[in-house]
């Protein structure tokens, strides 16, 4: 069984058509690295996997149990599938702990010491142990979304998808995250990055998907696909973005 | 018999001004389960219930408090359950408070950025869960300078239950003015303890706005 596949999946927002008929299947262990120009739909694929966003046809799949099914508890599915924003979304009026233990406090039930020790080991991965006690707003960009990762970490996913999570950070703080990111997928963590850091996509990516109007217009294995672009959309695209 | 407006008067209208605060913290109280409740029907994913605070809203806000007080102290009676003034008043003022309340702490909840309960759906809350950890607390911030401007608005009103025979500040302002026959004195002695009531909690909101201003 595939972690995710999608069949046929197509959105609208009212008269636009955002998904065009996506099909695409990931297996178990690889980063997938979305990639195409503001608007071609990569973000809505994304916010579409977690249930965020309604589709209008088509079927997600994430380990089997069926996403767009009204009978799916979402919540349920939700804790298997961490998503990190590109505005961090953390949680202002609670400290960094609080942000990262009221999920497993309240979802899995954890003890408070127990979800608190839990939180401890998150931030060490992301290399902000002394900030347990912080309030957000205290930390700086690339804190806050090493704190939203940590977030995430803590709910131990299954598939974990990230939004443009270094567009909003200054180009000295991107780094940071993208190293935090490094080491989650080292550990093998199934992982779908919509991103524009085309370095890291080209280091860290198992495959890469290039999204054009609302379809997948090419795919393949990074080196592969970003050497050799086989259609004309993804040429140009990679001729303005590395450039 | 006409006397004197003297110093003892004067602390009758002080003492007087406790119950303008009594019924104020009953309206209060009142005024805000029956707002909390329209609020957070308010923005609910049902619609029917939206459409039943909405129209609650509507109501209660295009007709005059006064009206609502002569409804609960005379209709009530009337219709054979006579209620003190007490009763009535408590009444009038939770349903009259309840419906600016609900609609103060209605845009204090919308306020809150909906990436926020994303964010919390994300993490596998429910909506109530959503709402009480995330949403609420953060609401309360913003809500707490109009909610206490609305406070002001209401220790001010609760003059009006002076009509049914309640004894607070401005009832008892008339019955001093009646028999002792200085109008003037009595009504700006009245005017100054419900200044010196509302002011300083208008300050207070005043610099609350601005150090939530200033957080933002």
């Amino acid at each position: 069984m595939s972690r995710v596949e999608l069949i046929n999946v197509s959105k609208n927002y009212g008269p636009l058509r955002v998904l065009n008929d996506v099909s695409l299947t990931i297996e178990t262990g690889e980063v997938i690295a979305i990639i195409g120009r503001s608007g071609s739909g990569k973000s809505t694929l994304l916010r579409c996997l977690n249930g965020l966003e309604p589709i209008q046809s088509g079927t997600i799949m994430i380990d089997g149990v069926k996403v767009n099914d009204p009978d799916t508890d979402l919540r349920k599915l939700r804790q298997n599938v961490g998503i990190v924003f590109q505005s961090f979304n953390l949680f202002p009026h609670l400290s960094v702990s609080d942000n990262i233990t009221l999920a497993p406090r309240l979802v899995l039930k954890q003890s408070p010491d127990q979800a608190r020790k839990i939180a401890a080991d998150v931030l060490a991965r992301v290399g902000l142990a002394d900030k347990i006690d912080a309030m957000p707003q205290q930390l700086s960009g690339g804190q806050q979304q090493r704190v939203a990762i940590a977030r995430s970490l803590a709910m131990n996913p299954q598939l974990m998808l990230f939004d443009e999570v270094t567009s909003a950070l200054d180009p000295e703080l991107t780094g940071e995250v993208l190293r935090v990111l490094e080491g989650v997928a080292r550990e093998g963590m199934t992982m779908i990055l919509v991103t524009h850091e085309m370095g890291f996509a080209r280091h860290f990516a198992t495959r890469i998907v290039f999204m054009h109007e609302g379809k997948v217009w090419e795919q393949g294995p990074v080196a592969e696909t970003l050497s050799h672009p086989q259609t004309a959309e993804l040429k140009s695209f990679l001729d303005a973005v590395l450039n | 018999m006409i006397r004197e407006f003297g110093t003892g008067d004067i602390v009758y209208l002080v003492f007087a001004a406790r119950w303008t605060l009594a019924l104020t913290a009953l309206a209060f109280a009142g005024g805000a389960i029956v707002g909390l409740t329209l609020a957070v029907l308010r923005i609910s994913p049902l619609a029917p219930l939206r459409f039943l605070a909405s129209l609650y809203i509507q109501i209660v806000q295009g007709t005059p408090l006064l009206v609502w007080l002569f409804l609960f102290y005379f209709g009530l009676s009337i219709a054979g359950l006579p209620v003190n003034a007490w009763t009535a008043a408590a009444l009038a003022y939770s349903i009259y408070g309840g419906a600016f309340l609900g609609e103060i702490w209605r845009g204090a909840l919308i306020a809150v950025a909906p990436t926020q309960w994303e964010a919390g759906a994300s993490l596998g809350l429910t909506y109530v869960q959503q709402m009480r950890h995330i949403i609420i607390p953060q609401a309360v911030r913003i809500a707490t300078p109009p909610t206490i401007g609305f406070l002001v608005q209401l220790i001010k009103n609760t003059s009006l239950a002076a009509t049914i025979g309640f004894v607070e500040l401005t009832r008892e302002g008339q019955l001093t003015s009646a028999s002792t026959y200085k109008p003037f004195a009595v009504y700006i002695t009245v005017a100054c303890i419900y200044f010196l009531i509302c002011f300083p909690l208008t300050q207070w909101s005043r610099r609350l706005e601005e150090r939530f201003n200033v957080a933002r």
